[in-house]
């Protein structure tokens, strides 16, 4: 409001364009929803890579006689599950194996979808209507059944899961990436190129796509969130990783019978898991308040 | 001062050394730097300026429509009738909103509610401002649309305002500022600048047969001389936040004294005088940053008569005539 | 108007086609022979045979198609390998118990959604809105099953409130009616004057639908409040305020009609998600839904069920879809007089 009593644009003081990294890195400083998810996210990487180094036990050697121990007792920090097993570094080797699942599913939707939404938005046609067509019946299915289905279809396994949600996740990618391929199809700069004699591929790949990476960067982000939520979801159904796995999801399922009587071996995977997701999360949403010139001040 | 403000029946409302600014993250803009002056009664008076010269900010100060944060009033008094608006609390001065302080907007296409039915808007503020049924509150709802000319207004008030024409919706709006026993003042920012040139006539007539029929005083906010030369009985001139000059229409049409408002007047396409003299030409230069703009001229960088003094200090009140005011170092000395 | 129900309802045949038609494509393409997977490895070479026929997968793939074409026109989905009963029948004796969950979780997830959103969005950058917001991010990045453990820890064992599963006191002597509890309870109520069906069954959905309804509830805040917010910024929020009308009225009324025009597609868009999400809460709390005999159809490989189910939920969340759309055209008075 103060911007249309006050017309800020014809007050705005000229100053010259900072270059986009600087202006990025500013706005990222700016916003501490996206810095508290950087840390987090780089938290959880660095446990995935160090898991080995970090973990105080080996997470598949089982202590019968240790069994459901509380935190703090035994040498175990958070506890030990119903095999005797050390909760910590369970959860620590689970981060390695969630993060692997987050990127290695975004990745998937990321390179279908990107191949696919370039060359359906650039081609157009009958081609396009055909792409949309699936798209569309792809989304008819609610995600969570589309991933179900998909890894029913394959057979439970952790790898099935991952193609599963890859694939869940394609559509999404195809439609951004169709959406602003069309917008930038007919730009002058597009144009120009072509009429330089520059190939369809280059055209595409190296002039179209670097200008959607932005949205694209933020659902991928979320995504890789989604992705390890829905892994743990698929785990936990039995139909994702399977035991002695140290997944999350299949953690929690395993605790199952255990809410009476441990209560640390449901709750401690279930946070490692919201704060994992949280940091993508946080990130997305804070990439996109900042790439949304709408939102800045 | 302020005793013979209340005692002065002639005048409705008064602003008294008025400052606002707007306390932001990049620092504080000073929106509207002491401006003063009077709204007789049956007046129109224009303020005129550039976008960003601060008549938008002083229009809703008096009704305290400035969003708070960031923008804040620092100093000044607001008379109206007597009383001084700012002093009031949110709730009493919420009673003189749409009561005898009305306005309307710039953007007939999205001043108006999408959602809810003409007829109900208008009523709606019939029933905030007086304990009347809906059924009442509806038809008098009407008998303003039909005071507007709004052809057949028993069945346009059941209209959604996006399917009447921008004009119509204007005429709407206007009805709907209107919609009280006493409009004392009228706010009408920039009525008609999103309207095609005939209808914005056909509007500024309107409001002037309304302020025939209707005792209302009217402080119209524009950018555009044809408009003010149509409509207004006295003129207040803003710069960057600045009253820079102050007269009856036809004195600052025949004689204006700041170098701004003769910039003003030389980009204004039909205006006869300056047609022989001068082409129509354009003010050059940038509107200072108000962020860090200083106590001196701030035309100063735009005007083709400034001198050493003009980047000094700010220039003190000459009174040429009667009524007509000019701050400027170099009254008279223009050519 | 007319025509754009006629373009959305034409576009449903062509939509609903293809589900059925993945649907097909993806059992029949799936690696291993369902036969075999059916009857487990020790059948005999006579048995599969008999499967196969029965099950028309001796028939060419095209052929197969066609056949399931014609049988998914009637709602026919089979035989369910497990139970032997008709899919369809067991869906619809099932399939109440999944919407009644799903509209509790729905209306719990939109009031407390709702409301949330309109205070962070009127009391932007306060420690109301903050907190808010922050909840609601942990809300969208929790994994539901695992709230759904924590819920019942806290509040069936720790606490012992509310049960731990199922629809109603298994001692109660329940027969129902409509296969809804709540509306039989309350049928019972009027009719037998006894509220503890009623208690019960509401006791019964707490759990299970908070935990069903955080994820939408925390989407619906979170869109509530960034509607909200850019509705206080219009024009027409301004010349309500300055026609002096009291500020609640501006928010709630004003504000409020205009910034829901979002949030009722969300709403409908999460209704359809919550029938595939109660897969993990059913099964976690036992409600004996569409949800936990889809899983078990999927962990014991029974296909017909499977297809049936899974073509169920689809074609419920095609349909939400179609009727939120409508909605938002008869509620957006600027789409619904065009």
């Amino acid at each position: 409001m103060s911007e249309q009593l006050l017309d800020t644009e014809s007050i705005e003081p000229i100053e010259k364009e900072p270059g986009r990294f600087r202006e990025a890195l500013h706005q990222l400083k700016k916003n501490k929803g996206a810095i508290a998810g950087l840390i987090i996210i780089a938290i959880f990487l660095f446990i995935a890579v160090f898991a080995p180094v970090i973990a105080p036990h080996d997470p598949l050697s089982q202590n019968i006689e240790l069994r459901k121990s509380a935190p703090f007792t035994e040498g175990f920090l958070l506890g030990s599950d119903d095999l005797g097993r050390d909760l910590l570094s369970r959860i620590i080797y689970g981060g390695r194996i969630s993060m692997i699942i987050g990127v290695v599913s975004v990745g998937i939707a990321l390179v279908f979808g990107i191949l696919i939404g370039v060359i359906s938005g650039y081609y157009g046609g009958w081609l396009d209507k055909i792409i949309m067509r699936l798209i569309d019946i792809m989304l008819a299915f609610p995600y969570v059944l589309l991933t179900i289905v998909i890894v029913a279809m394959l057979g439970p396994s952790l790898t099935n899961a991952m193609i599963a949600i890859g694939i869940s996740q394609i559509p999404r990618y195809v439609r951004m990436v169709r959406a602003s391929v069309l917008a930038e199809k007919e730009a002058d700069y597009v144009v120009a190129e072509r009429s330089l004699g520059a190939s369809n591929f280059e055209l595409m790949f190296r002039s179209i796509l670097p200008n959607c990476l932005a949205p694209i960067s933020v659902q991928a982000s979320l995504g890789v969130g989604e992705a390890i939520l829905s892994s743990a979801a698929l785990s936990f159904l039995g139909l994702g990783a399977q035991p002695p796995t140290p997944e999350w999801g299949l953690m929690i399922a395993s605790s199952r019978e255990f809410i009476t009587s441990a209560w640390w071996i449901v709750t401690f995977p279930g946070i490692a898991t919201l704060l994992a997701v949280l940091g993508f999360n946080l990130f997305g949403d804070g990439l996109r308040d900042m790439l949304d010139p709408k939102l800045r001040d | 001062m302020t005793e013979e403000l209340k005692n002065n029946n002639e005048i409705l409302l008064s602003i008294r050394g008025l400052e606002v600014n707007f306390h932001t993250y990049r620092g504080i803009i000073q929106a509207v730097r002491s401006v003063s002056f009077d709204i007789k009664k049956g007046e129109t008076l224009a303020l005129v300026g550039e976008s960003g010269c601060g008549k938008s900010v002083t229009a809703h100060a008096i009704n305290q429509l400035i969003p708070m944060p960031p923008g804040k009033i620092d100093k000044g008094e607001i008379f109206f009738e007597g009383k001084d608006l700012l002093k009031l609390s949110e709730k009493e001065i919420r009673a003189y909103r749409g009561d005898k302080i009305s306005m309307i907007f710039q953007e007939p296409m999205t001043s108006l509610n999408p959602v809810f039915k003409i007829g109900k808007q208008i009523a709606d503020v019939f029933m905030t401002h007086h304990k009347i049924s809906k059924k009442e509150a509806w038809d008098r709802a009407v008998r303003l649309l039909e005071l507007v000319k709004i052809p057949s207004p028993a069945s346009r008030a059941n209209s959604y305002p996006h399917q009447l024409s921008g004009g119509m919706r204007q005429r709407a709006m206007i009805a709907m500022a209107l919609a009280s026993p006493e409009p004392g003042l009228m706010i009408a920012d920039e009525p008609t600048t999103a309207l095609d040139v005939t209808i914005q006539a056909q509007i500024l007539r309107l409001l002037a047969e309304l302020k025939a029929e209707i005792e209302m005083s009217v402080l119209l906010i524009t950018h555009d001389m044809g408009v003010v030369a149509e409509t207004a009985d006295r003129v207040v001139v803003m710069y960057a936040g600045r009253k820079v000059e102050e007269a009856e229409v036809h004195d600052l049409f025949e004689h204006p004294g700041h170098p701004y408002t003769l910039g003003l007047l030389n980009s204004l396409p039909s205006n006869e005088k300056y047609k022989g003299q001068t082409r129509l030409e354009a003010i050059t230069g940038q509107v200072p940053d108000l962020l860090t703009i200083g106590l001196w001229c701030p035309f100063e960088n735009r005007c083709k008569y400034a001198k050493d003094i003009c980047r000094k200090e700010f220039p003190e009140k000459t009174e040429v005539e009667p009524g007509h005011s000019i701050w400027c170092h170099q009254v008279g000395k223009l050519d | 108007m007319v025509r754009f129900l006629i373009k959305r309802l034409s576009l449903l045949i062509p939509t609903l086609l293809g589900v059925v038609t993945l649907v097909f494509f993806m059992i029949a393409l799936s690696p291993g022979d369902p036969a075999r997977v059916m009857l487990g490895e020790r059948a005999n070479k006579q048995q599969l045979e008999t499967l196969r026929a029965e099950l028309g997968l001796d028939q060419p793939l095209g052929t197969q198609y066609g056949l399931y074409l014609k049988r998914m026109v009637r709602f026919d989905f089979g035989k369910s390998i497990k139970t032997g009963r008709p899919v369809m029948e067991e869906i619809s004796n099932l399939y109440p118990a999944t919407i009644e969950l799903a509209f509790f979780a729905m209306i719990f997830a939109a009031t407390i959604g709702i409301i949330i959103g309109v205070l962070s969005a009127t009391r932007k950058n306060t420690w109301i809105d903050f907190t808010s917001m922050v909840g609601a991010l942990f809300g969208v990045s929790m994994p539901v099953f695992w709230l759904a453990l924590v819920l019942i820890m806290i509040f069936s064992v720790g606490l012992d409130l509310l049960p731990t599963g199922s629809r109603m006191n298994v001692r109660y002597y329940f027969e129902s009616i409509t296969n809804f509890y709540v509306i039989d309870a309350i049928i019972l109520l009027i009719r037998e004057g006894d509220p503890k069906y009623l208690s019960s069954a509401v006791k019964h959905l707490i759990l299970p639908s908070v935990a069903l309804g955080t994820i939408p509830l925390a989407i619906i805040a979170r869109v509530t409040r960034s509607s909200m917010l850019e509705v206080l910024t219009q024009d027409y929020i301004k010349t309500a305020r300055s026609a002096g009308i009291k500020e609640s009225r501006v928010v709630y009324r004003y504000a409020l009609k205009n910034a829901l025009l979002p949030v009722i597609t969300i709403i409908g868009l999460q209704f359809g998600l919550l029938l595939s999400g109660a897969i993990l809460t059913e099964t976690i709390f036992a409600w004996p839904g569409l949800g936990k005999w889809l899983y078990h159809a999927i962990e014991a490989r029974d296909y017909p069920a499977v297809q049936g189910g899974v073509i169920i939920i689809s074609t419920t969340f095609v349909l939400i879809n179609l009727v939120v759309d409508i909605l938002y055209t008869l509620v957006n008075p600027k789409i619904r007089l065009q």
